[in-house]
């Protein structure tokens, strides 16, 4: 089963760039990224640039709407995500729990869709 | 021979209830190992059950019965699989599985231990775990369920498939877990029992169902399917040990009592003895862990002298290792007060305001050692607060007897 783990944090408790933390962080990723490789469950993964970077779009009465920043005004945001190829729940939480941003933010584990519309 | 009809189909119905009765847990668990879907499983055991009506009625009892209901079971789903286009993969597959259990059809194998780890995994509510352990296991009706939790029939059966709909989607495993993910997705099974167990200890006992007759019954099965555990023992061992003071947790008032002040007379000493020797079991295998702790400290609240409370403090500051949560500190500072050191339980009570000042108990708690440093005013203010978010009648009385005392 294919599962994405959604990497969400609060900004304001990253360890600031360059810090002791921050190494360790980087190197908690880089750990994370090659158990997932070494063991043939990453499919793709990605880090996103800031929310201050975010745009959200909708379309009211057929009018396209735009506005500057996220969609949902939450403490945690999304910073990237991981699509993972594995047997069961249990083993999808085994990698989500490699992630060091766990410590101090959450990831939330979904599966992908499985939809097949040639039957 | 048609006098005979009626006695026949009389005799066909009991048969059969009583094999959905005592074995559907078995029968359903064999099915979702196969299925990998709880909601179907059910689905097509139950129109198993009503073909069993006419076919055994029309030639006679099966040699097993409860083989019988699986095959027929699993033709079902194997119908339905055909039927749909999307799932003619899994027909495949069911169609092997259905000849290769036919094959071996005697000996149904007992898969009861793969569905209680799915029905508890940690990824679904815990309320939601419960409802479904009794559903699936223990066979309790949605309608009983929903009694128990004083919940409407209609939300429980939302609940209900909710939790099922998220097990086949979220790749719930129907497997027993692997020896890394065990320790938590055990302890997530037995805090889910013992919350069934918990739930039958305080209900005023006019519900359809025991729940804590389910919950022991629950407990010994795995204790059975998964032997010289020493944390299943633990549960076990806890699970007997409060349920032999179940006759004595009320005073003649109606008032619940904590266990020192309880009449030991009324306390039964075969489940006392068998949760003695199922916690002396659990310890032989040198690996501790949080239920073996509960049951440990449950012991010491009911040794012949009364609570040795240094040692329960000390029990308690050994659970902080496995749930460092501000519950366990409280019941820590407790035992520190009432082994003499009231201060300084008090101290750490009063240290956890901000956490727990919404937890009831707390309240009590607090209550409790406010009275015992002679602060009385103080102390009925606690229990007035204590009083009014009381769970039950029982805790309720108790507390105002307490704060009677305190002029």
């Amino acid at each position: 089963m294919q599962y994405m783990l959604l990497i969400y944090n609060d900004p304001a408790k990253e360890p600031a760039y360059g810090s002791p933390d921050f190494e360790e962080m980087m190197g908690g990723f880089f750990a994370a990224n090659e158990k997932m490789k070494e063991d043939g469950v990453l499919r793709s993964g990605e880090g996103l640039q800031g929310v201050d970077t975010a745009t959200s779009l909708r379309i009211k009465s057929g009018k396209v709407e735009t506005m500057d920043g996220p969609f949902a005004e939450t403490r945690e945001h999304l910073g990237g995500y991981y699509v993972i190829d594995v047997a069961d729940l249990d083993a999808a939480m085994t990698y989500a729990a490699l992630i060091p941003s766990a410590t101090f933010g959450t990831i939330e584990i979904r599966p992908l869709m499985d939809y097949n519309p040639m039957g | 021979m048609v006098k005979e009809a009626v006695p026949k189909a009389i005799a066909v119905a009991n048969v059969l209830d009583r094999v959905m009765r005592s074995d559907r847990g078995r029968l359903l668990s064999n099915l979702v190992a196969g299925l990998r879907d709880i909601t179907l499983a059910e689905e097509v055991l139950q129109e198993a059950a009503i073909s069993a009506l006419s076919h055994w009625g029309r030639a006679g009892l099966p040699s097993s019965p409860q083989a019988w209901l699986l095959t027929v079971a699993r033709r079902k789903a194997l119908d339905r699989f055909r039927g749909s286009k999307n799932d003619a993969r899994k027909a495949e597959d069911l169609a092997l599985l259905v000849v290769r259990e036919e094959e071996e059809q005697e000996e149904i194998p007992d898969e009861r231990l793969r569905l209680i780890f799915a029905c508890c995994h940690p990824a679904l509510e815990l309320k939601s775990r419960v409802a479904l352990t009794l559903r699936t296991v223990c066979g309790l009706t949605t309608t009983e369920i929903a009694k128990a939790f004083l919940d409407q029939e209609a939300t429980m059966g939302q609940r209900l498939s909710r939790a099922k709909a998220k097990i086949a989607a979220a790749g719930i495993g129907f497997e027993v877990p692997s020896a890394d993910h065990w320790p938590q997705r055990l302890d997530a099974v037995l805090t889910t029992i013992y919350l069934i167990f918990t739930t039958g200890y305080v209900a005023s006992g006019e519900e359809p169902r025991d729940l804590c007759l389910e919950a022991e019954y629950l407990m010994r099965l795995i204790d059975r399917l998964s032997p010289d555990d020493p944390e299943i023992e633990g549960a076990l061992a806890m699970m007997m040990l409060t349920a032999a003071r179940h006759k004595a947790r009320v005073g003649d008032d109606g008032a619940s009592l904590p266990p020192a002040e309880q009449d030991r007379s009324l306390w039964n000493d075969e489940r006392i003895a068998e949760g003695r020797a199922l916690l002396a079991r659990a310890m032989a295998r040198r690996k501790a862990g949080p239920f073996q702790i509960k049951a440990a400290i449950a012991d010491c609240q009911m040794l012949d002298g009364g609570p040795d409370w240094p040692q329960i403090a000390g029990l308690y500051g050994a659970l902080w290792q496995f749930e460092p949560t501000p519950v366990v500190t409280l019941n820590a500072a407790v035992a520190v007060a009432e082994a003499g050191d009231v201060a300084r339980g008090l101290n750490i009570v009063e240290g956890l305001a901000d956490e727990l000042s919404d937890y009831q108990p707390w309240h009590a708690a607090r209550a409790a050692l406010l009275a015992k440093v002679g602060k009385a005013a103080e102390a009925a203010g606690a229990y007035a607060q204590a009083i009014a978010a009381a769970p039950g009648e029982a805790e309720k009385l108790f507390l105002e007897s307490r704060l009677a005392a305190l002029a």
